[in-house]
């Protein structure tokens, strides 16, 4: 029995949270996320989700709520966007340093300066290397799903998950979402039972200063080093690939949904040219791919749907007949290029994948990306690609400046 | 695919034409999107708010610039703001004014597809307030087409509860009372 209902992302976000029976929530509001907070404050103020709602003064300081709410085997949710998962910077380390499987929607949206309150991914970008797993929607539907999945990748690989989505474009715009059953969800994600909780009875002191080699405790236990802990943490998002393709099978066979594991392809196993994005930019590019297949142009696309841990196994493997690449970001790292842009070339070094890759950054701040100018562009990087530029020069589309 | 622009003012509930707009479309078995123009919301301001209604999933998720249907909940918008900018040469402009028709066209030189209706003055009869955005949908269904007039029961009562009745009232009158003009 289907159960659909039209609501906006920030609405599916909060009753994928409900549905997972969060037994904390810490959040601070901020555009595009507000919604979300107010939501999950009127689910906890109705009862109809018995968790505690802690009210904080920032970003900061919700998720150290939720980071010590996780220490006490709570299962616990919080979400932001921009400037407010900036603030939070410090806490994400501690937080994936500690291997608490927290969840955070990060809504995403640019960070200032300049002020803007609308959607690129700069800011879950930038937070890549703090050992955080990120996800990334294309619709609502997804961000309900992706919530409940991430409670139980996180639950498993003792790592927080970031399920990321884009302000406004996902936040604000009303979908068809299908409700999954309560009693469903749960038989997919049970009680958190974590292996180890901080409790009066057993008291420990976490997250002590460490030496740079291994010691022995007062007990006289040979411990990790920081630099053994650090390798745990990296060892186990390596291994975090596998998780994260059961969970996505496990879910299609409960739910009839499959958003793809690690990443998801549109036509790309035939295709010529295979645009890449993450979020709803690459729902665009499908329409764009569309548009291209009907002029004679043989396009797929690849959206990447986990962007830490890096699918390298699965985009060397939905890469391998590729003859030309473009992809399309909503970030950058200033200096270089778009983050994705140089994860899949280096995906790509030592393999038989040579195509072209010509990398875009689209849609900063709020710019709308259409499919036509996704089209405008592929056509231009095959166009240069013909002239025999192997290496093109990253991209800003639709932007005119002196 | 359809795609449907609204104007209002900011609290004149153009947001929720378009929700009930997406969930009629899904009680048709439809898909459907609506989103507000992104941005902070003013209350008095002119706003817009947008609906695509498709047979097929929805994969599109940049603005609407070249609508099929423009729908105008507030007489008072008419010469404030371009209403017809990017409108289909053979879209459709519905537009809630007591008017005739000729004046409307005169101030937007606009010579394409039009339709009328007093939506205020149903409103304010049937609901009391002078709130045109559920009473709209009569007027945009009976001219458009693009759902059924029964799929939007549901919605309404859902959302409307106990004035349910008042709100379907008002809609049916404008149902029949759009002009095409």
């Amino acid at each position: 029995m289907s159960n659909v209902q039209i609501m906006t992302g920030n609405q599916a976000a909060a009753l994928g949270a409900k549905l997972c029976n969060v037994e904390v929530v810490a959040a601070y509001p901020i555009t595009p996320q507000s919604q979300l907070s107010e939501i999950l404050s009127q689910y906890v103020e109705s009862g109809e989700l018995k968790a505690e709602y802690v009210r904080v003064e920032g970003e900061h300081s919700a998720l150290t709520v939720c980071i010590s709410a996780s220490t006490v085997g709570a299962r616990v949710f919080t979400a932001t966007s921009a400037n407010g998962l900036l603030y939070m910077h410090e806490q994400l380390h501690w937080a994936a340093g500690s291997r608490l499987p927290i969840v955070m929607c990060c809504v995403n949206r640019g960070v200032g300066a300049p002020w803007t309150i609308f959607n690129d991914q700069q800011d879950s970008l930038a937070q890549r290397d703090t050992g955080w797993m990120q996800i990334y929607c294309r619709n609502n539907q997804e961000i309900l799903d992706t919530v409940i999945q991430a409670y139980r990748i996180a639950e498993a690989v003792y790592c927080p998950v970031m399920v990321c989505y884009d302000g406004f474009v996902l936040s604000h715009t009303m979908m068809p979402v299908d409700i999954p059953d309560a009693a469903d969800v749960k038989a997919f994600l049970p009680p958190y039972k974590p292996h180890t909780i901080l409790s009066p009875d057993d008291p420990r002191n976490l997250n002590p200063v460490l030496f740079p080699g291994q010691r022995r405790d007062s007990e006289g236990v040979l411990r990790d080093g920081y630099m053994e802990m650090r390798y745990k943490l990296q060892a186990a998002l390596d291994k975090a690939p596998e998780t994260i393709r059961s969970a996505n099978t496990a879910f299609a066979e409960a739910f009839g949904r499959n958003h793809g594991g690690m990443l998801w392809e549109y036509h790309a196993n035939d295709a010529d040219l295979i645009i890449v994005g993450m979020g709803s930019l690459a729902s665009e590019a499908t329409a764009a791919a569309d548009i291209l297949r009907a002029e004679g142009i043989k396009a797929g696309v690849v959206g990447i749907r986990v962007y830490r841990p890096f699918p390298k196994e699965d985009v060397r493997d939905v890469f391998r007949n590729a003859k030309a690449v473009v992809i399309f970001e909503k970030s950058i790292s200033y200096g270089y290029e778009g983050g994705l842009c140089s994860d899949l070339k280096a995906a790509f070094y030592g393999t038989n994948i040579k195509a072209p890759i010509h990398g875009y950054i689209a849609g900063l701040g709020g710019r709308d990306v259409k499919a036509r100018e996704l089209v405008a562009a592929a056509k231009d990087s095959l166009a240069s690609f013909d002239r025999g530029m192997v290496e093109p020069k990253t991209t800003w589309l639709s932007t005119f400046t002196g | 695919m359809i795609e449907v622009r609204w104007h209002g003012r900011g609290g004149q509930g153009a947001v929720t034409s378009v929700e009930l707009l997406a969930l009629a479309a899904i009680e048709e078995g439809k898909y459907a999107q609506g989103f507000p123009a992104f941005g902070p919301e003013r209350r008095g301001a002119p706003v817009m708010a947008y609906n695509r209604v498709s047979e097929k999933p929805i994969k599109i998720r940049s603005g609407i610039y070249q609508p099929d249907v423009v729908v105008v909940l507030d007489p008072s918008l008419v010469g404030l703001v371009n209403v017809t900018e990017g409108l289909k040469s053979n879209g459709l402009l519905v537009i809630n004014t007591s008017k005739p028709a000729k004046e409307i066209r005169d101030k937007l030189k606009y010579t394409g597809k039009l339709a009328t209706v007093d939506a205020t003055h149903i409103a304010r009869e049937e609901l009391g307030v002078p709130i045109a955005n559920t009473t709209m949908i009569g007027a945009v269904l009976k001219t458009t087409n693009i759902l059924k007039f029964e799929s939007l029961n549901a919605p309404i009562e859902e959302r409307f509860g106990r004035i349910a009745f008042k709100n379907k009232n008002a809609l049916k009158r404008a149902y029949n009372e759009v002009k095409m003009v």
